[in-house]
């Protein structure tokens, strides 16, 4: 242990390549460096940061994390550069950087920020990146590896070496061990080049691809026998690795094509259940949703303390004032009109305008601003090439569980018992003493609820504005018809088809066109069998 | 005994015609041609009410000849040939003197027959990919080298970038811009093989693929930076994949042309923090006649909350040149006013001054901001000058010897100047 320190020690103190007089010179020299933050130029910080850096003073450190995170302030009155915090009563409590005395706490008027940008914050992070090496924290070590990496440099690399054997963690072990090999392939002989590229083979990591395309090109034109072996080697592993990508990179792609796919299921179940079932085209099926997703915007604005919680919340909220909602419309309008599809389609288009409008004077055009909670950012990294971003994933299996319950309703309730029995023979059922027209309301207020869980959904991948519900209609109605009105599995597996497809189109053809493919698909299919993959058995769909 | 009730009744409606003439001769009609309603009313109902605030201001201040000012707010819906019909309406109909209005290029491209056949004048307060001047419209917003090439040159020589991206919305501004882009890249010595053009659909809401693949084609090694034109509603979700698939605003940067303080009020901005904009104002800018402005917007709109933007300054800028060329001339004639706003200068927010150039642009300064976490923009980098506004573009092959110049003796839009020859074709 004392070894390892010894060598950070020593890597410190060679913080940057400088002389010894250097170091002598540079004793009293960062109060005169610091006077110069507050004048200096973005354009000429990075010199500054360089000769801060360079007087390996004790406060440097610290510093330059107070400037990384935006807390580097000066003093308007006196250029005393200070470290600020903000506190419960909007005040700034101070520190003197150089010398970490606290000073009084003052507003924001009496102090500036001493500006930063990203070059200059990454160029900060690869010098405080030596230092990180060693924190407590594996995913700052990781950090401080994978930069290593991008920006191999000899003190990071040494180091390294002498951390590699005493790393607890075998992750970190593992990229240690691969920042060392591609120095080793970069920068070794012959023999260890040979037996870096062996074992890097197995490698995903961006910074190794790039070592080694970098290396093949560099001795490409080269006619020494060693050379020519190595870069036999080279393209050998190259292709190795990207084999290797390849399997990932379609392994994404059908994540990719799945997230999308659940999403459209979402849309479109509820209408599968309106519209297969009930036979009504509900042009409002869209507000459906926005008022799902407006649901979520007043549950985080009612529970600001409760944004992790609030989607849970939002879920059942949406869903019955949506479907309270869809019940008002089929009570109000849609039964007045049964047996009338275009007079309904009509309709229930105006409603979704109404609709439309009504948010739009109530909570202003101007799109809200749902929040995503913690457990719905980030990703779940697999390999250095193959990560599943959280909120798809949840999506995709609350989707699924949603498709799954509606399922079971239609399936093993008498509900579904009675609902079934209307969607394949009204008449009968009515003489079976069903009360069709409840069922009907029901069914409605079932479909119009799903599309207010959708909304909510939504909300966590989209703007919630007046137009949400428009940009899903059309996907909704497209699924619908594809998978074969009124046939639940029908429409999970065109969902999850057109999902794939469309994100399989995406890469070779662009957005744009990777759409219109698929509708142009989608009508000659239509053509074909009209009444979709998987069409409904009954009397009625005759 | 008829004959005297017709001359009475004549007389009565004469006499009623006439004091509707003198109350029309009393004020200066002001057309405002913004959406306030569909998809754009989100960005647009905003531009309305600064017209009508710097109207409200300058009839407080005595009005214009002393006239009073009279807005005529119409709401061409979104609807791009609508604007056209509306246009005709304030024209023909309400006979206004001058018109604020439009925010996509396609709009104004609908209202420009109209006002070239009735001679009207509109101020066009948004940012757009120039290659147009007309006559009858004057171009408060950037044009692609006071937004563009700046941002483009920032991310060059601050951060490095030798490897690019270009995304935008696909329409006409994106792609005209882009071309500029790969033009100007290539000229810096770009090779084709850096440079990875996309375009998606408007309000694009699923950008896995899109993300995944900048992830991919910026971790070659080089330095990477995104080009967006990405226009307004598709940005949340573009910025939270970014965020979710763990790319920071330090590994690739993205710099914005449509994304401001307005776009960014309904947004979480946690993931966008650090990714970069550029205009010609931020709200943040620190200036006198800034802080008046924002006091008096929040004032007016009585709502603390409200953020102001580029083409709110724009539309300040055009507003107040107008006015000065208006009393310059002593006439609202829009040959005359046309003429007289060449040349003059008024107070931008920024601490500078705004120049109307021949060419119907504007000279302004180029501002590069990074997103804070409150919604509102850090300037890390300002052109030391203004930058006058280009109509066309040096860097395409079509526009290169092109210019315009709206003075005696050249007096055209687009005036080539190898063959010497004014094609008249404005646009």
């Amino acid at each position: 242990m004392l070894r390892i320190f010894s060598v950070l020690i020593a890597c410190l103190l060679s913080w940057q390549t400088l002389s010894s007089e250097a170091i002598a010179a540079a004793e009293s020299k960062l109060p005169s460096l610091f006077k110069q933050l507050p004048s200096t130029k973005l354009s000429k910080m990075k010199g500054l940061i360089d000769q801060i850096s360079a007087t390996n003073e004790p406060q440097v450190p610290a510093t330059l994390e107070y400037l990384l995170n935006g807390e580097l302030y000066y003093l308007k009155a006196n250029k005393q550069i200070v470290r600020a915090k903000v506190n419960a009563n909007k005040r700034y409590e101070l520190t003197d950087v150089l010398t970490d005395t606290p000073l009084e706490a003052v507003t924001k008027s009496a102090i500036k920020k001493i500006k930063t940008n990203n070059a200059l914050r990454g160029k900060i992070r690869g010098l405080l990146a030596l230092l990180d090496l060693t924190s407590a924290d594996k995913d700052i070590r990781i950090k401080a590896v994978k930069q290593l990496l991008d920006k191999p440099n000899s003190t990071g690399i040494t180091a390294v070496t002498a951390l590699v054997n005493n790393e607890p963690d075998e992750d970190v072990r593992e990229l240690m061990s691969v920042a060392l090999l591609v120095n080793q392939l970069l920068n070794d002989g012959y023999e260890a080049k040979l037996a870096a590229i062996k074992q890097l083979k197995t490698s995903l990591e961006p910074a190794v691809k790039n070592a080694m395309s970098n290396q093949l090109e560099a001795i490409a034109d080269s006619t020494s026998e060693h050379d020519k072996t190595l870069a036999a080697e080279l393209t050998k592993a190259l292709a190795d690795i990207d084999d290797r990508k390849g399997i990932f990179e379609f392994l994404e792609t059908l994540f990719f094509g799945f997230s999308l796919g659940s999403v459209l299921l979402l849309a479109a179940i509820g209408l599968a259940i309106t519209f297969g079932v009930m036979g009504v085209i509900n042009m409002a099926h869209g507000e459906m949703m926005m008022l799902g997703a407006y649901t979520t915007y007043v549950i985080q604005q009612a529970f600001p303390q409760l944004i992790e919680y609030s989607l849970l919340m939002a879920i059942p909220a949406a869903f019955l004032v949506s479907g309270f909602v869809g019940v008002l419309i089929e009570r109000g309008v849609i039964r007045h009109l049964k047996g009338r599809p275009l007079e309904t389609l009509l309709a229930t288009f105006g409603i979704s305008l109404i609709l439309q409008q009504l948010v739009r004077s109530i909570f202003s055009p101007l799109n809200r601003q749902v929040a995503s909670p913690e457990w719905m950012s980030g990703s779940w990294q697999i390999n250095p090439v193959f990560s599943l971003t959280y909120n798809r994933l949840y999506i995709i299996i609350f989707s699924l569980m949603v498709f799954v319950a509606l399922l079971m309703i239609l399936k093993k309730t008498s509900l579904g018992l009675h609902v079934r029995a209307v969607s394949q023979n009204r008449d009968m059922a009515r003489a079976l003493s069903i009360k069709s027209d409840w069922v009907d309301a029901i069914t409605f207020g079932l479909g119009s609820g799903i599309a207010g869980i959708a909304g909510v959904v939504l909300s966590q991948l989209t703007n919630v504005g007046p137009n949400l519900g428009q940009a899903y209609i059309i996907d909704s109605f497209l699924v619908v018809v594809f998978g074969g009105v009124g046939n639940l599995w029908g429409t999970l597996v065109a969902a999850m088809s057109l999902g794939s497809i469309n994100k399989f189109l995406e890469p070779m053809t662009g957005s744009v066109l990777a759409n219109i493919i698929v509708l142009v698909g989608l009508v000659l299919f239509i053509q074909k069998r009209p009444k979709g993959l998987f069409p409904q058995k009954g009397r009625s769909a005759d | 005994m008829k004959l005297k009730k017709i001359i009475a009744a004549s007389s009565i409606i004469a006499s009623s015609l006439v004091v509707q003439m003198a109350y029309a001769a009393d004020t200066i009609k002001v057309g405002v041609l913004h959406s306030l309603s569909g998809t754009m009313a989100i960005s647009e109902t905003t531009l309305k009410d600064t017209v009508l605030m710097m109207i409200e201001e300058q009839n407080k201040a005595g009005g214009l000849l002393g006239k009073q000012l009279e807005p005529v707010v119409v709401d061409p819906a979104s609807n791009w040939p609508l604007f056209a019909e509306k246009t005709r309406e304030l024209l023909a109909k309400e006979k206004v003197d001058v018109i604020f209005g439009c925010w996509t290029s396609v709009s104004r491209k609908s209202a420009l027959p109209v006002l070239e056949e009735l001679n009207g004048l509109l101020f066009y307060p948004v940012q757009y990919e120039g290659e147009e001047s007309s006559k009858n419209v004057f171009y408060t917003g950037a044009a692609p080298n006071q937004q563009a090439i700046p941002a483009v040159d920032y991310l060059m020589d601050e951060i490095g970038a030798t490897r690019w991206v270009l995304a935008g919305t696909d329409y006409v501004y994106p792609r005209t811009t882009n071309k500029i882009l790969k033009a100007y890249l290539k000229s810096k010595g770009v090779k084709d093989s850096d440079i990875m053009i996309n375009y998606t659909p408007f309000g694009h809401s699923d950008w896995q693929g899109i993300v995944s693949d900048i992830k991919k084609f910026g971790s070659a090694g080089k330095k990477t930076a995104v080009v967006s034109t990405i226009n307004g509603d598709a940005n949340i979700p573009f910025y939270k994949e970014l965020g979710n698939q763990g790319i920071s605003a330090e590994d690739i940067p993205v710099v914005a042309f449509s994304v401001g303080e307005e776009e960014l009020s309904g947004f979480d901005t946690k993931p966008l923090v650090g990714h970069l904009a550029a205009w010609n104002y931020f709200q943040s800018v620190e200036s006198e006649e800034n802080e008046a402005f924002i006091a008096n917007w929040k004032k007016y709109i009585g709502d603390d909350k409200r953020v102001t933007n580029d083409p709110m300054e724009a539309t300040y800028i055009g507003f107040k040149m107008w006015a000065k060329a208006v009393e310059k001339v002593g006439t609202t004639e829009v040959d005359a006013v046309e003429q007289a706003l060449i040349g003059i200068a008024v107070p931008n927010l920024t601490g500078g001054t705004a120049v109307m150039n021949a060419n119907h642009h504007l000279s302004k300064p180029v501002l590069i901001g990074e997103i804070q976490e409150d919604g509102q923009f850090e300037v890390v980098s300002e052109t030391p000058d203004t930058v006058i506004g280009d109509a066309w573009s040096n860097f395409l092959d079509s526009s290169k010897n092109l210019i315009s110049d709206w003075t005696a003796p050249v007096s055209c839009g687009n005036f080539d100047v190898k063959t010497a020859k004014c094609s008249g074709q404005n646009f």
